[in-house]
């Protein structure tokens, strides 16, 4: 064994298996080299680090310590590098506000 | 190959500790946060995939590479992923090539001791064959002796 401490041979955590199993369940995707799989693992990683701490900064949580699910929805909004999550991060409304958008939708329909 | 929805996600404990690491001490993360954002990454890895495999499809490449996903990142607007990337790569890439060289190493070393033993018995045999030769020789000569 060459050196004891191993902290530095596996600079990832997630595990790379279930990213290729993400990735290979993408559409016209063939194959994928060993450094690509590496990579997007590692980016997902930094993707993780990023969104949480640009939700914590620009989140209403900052006074009380604590990143909610708004949060997230909120930056995803605001913050074009996260405007692709959107549409898993929508945000969330009181549900008799919903009942009336949909009341109204329907009257909409109707007319025609 | 069917997958089941959990399959595409990943490990809760993995992606709360990537959080936590990412946060000051002691900010609370709600639960809902933690899924949502676990669920944002699988998100993520499609998004950067998808956008990966543009690029090889445009070199008319079948399989994804390195390049793939950086040039993948610089169009998703991740420029500041691509530092750490680079260096990221280079650790694997050495790791890699250290654990190919261990075995390599070891191969080569089966390989050298099938080849010498093999050897072993080349050279028996060739000592053989002139030993035989030899005492044809002697015989022979032994019979012009006689003659």
């Amino acid at each position: 064994m060459q050196n004891g401490v191993n902290f530095t041979k596996k600079n990832i955590s997630l595990p790379i298996s279930r990213v290729r199993l993400i990735m290979k369940s993408s559409p016209d995707v063939s194959s994928i080299n060993q450094d690509a799989l590496f990579l997007t693992t590692k980016a997902t990683e930094l993707f993780v680090q990023h969104l949480a701490l640009s939700s914590f900064n620009n989140g209403s949580g900052k006074e009380t310590n604590s990143l909610s699910y708004s949060d997230l929805a909120t930056t995803a909004e605001e913050t074009e590098t996260f405007h692709f999550l959107t549409d898993i991060l929508p945000k969330k409304i009181l549900a008799r506000d919903y009942l009336k958008s949909l009341e109204q939708m329907q009257e909409e329909e109707g007319d025609f | 190959m069917a997958e089941r929805p959990e399959d595409l996600n990943l490990p809760n404990a993995v992606i709360t500790r990537i959080i936590k690491e990412a946060l000051p001490d002691g900010v609370n993360v709600s639960k809902e946060a933690r899924r949502a954002i676990s669920q944002a990454a699988s998100v993520f890895v499609l998004y950067a995939t998808s956008c990966a495999n543009n690029f090889a499809m445009k070199a008319k490449r079948k399989t994804l590479n390195a390049g793939d996903v950086m040039a993948a990142m610089e169009e998703m607007e991740f420029e500041r992923f691509l530092e750490p990337l680079r260096e990221a790569l280079e650790v694997y890439k050495k790791g890699q090539k250290g654990k190919k060289e261990v075995s390599e190493q070891k191969r080569k070393d089966r390989e050298k001791k099938v080849d010498s033993e093999s050897r072993e018995e080349e050279e028996e045999e060739e000592e053989e064959e002139e030993r035989m030769e030899e005492e044809a020789e002697g015989e022979a000569e032994e019979e012009e002796v006689e003659n």
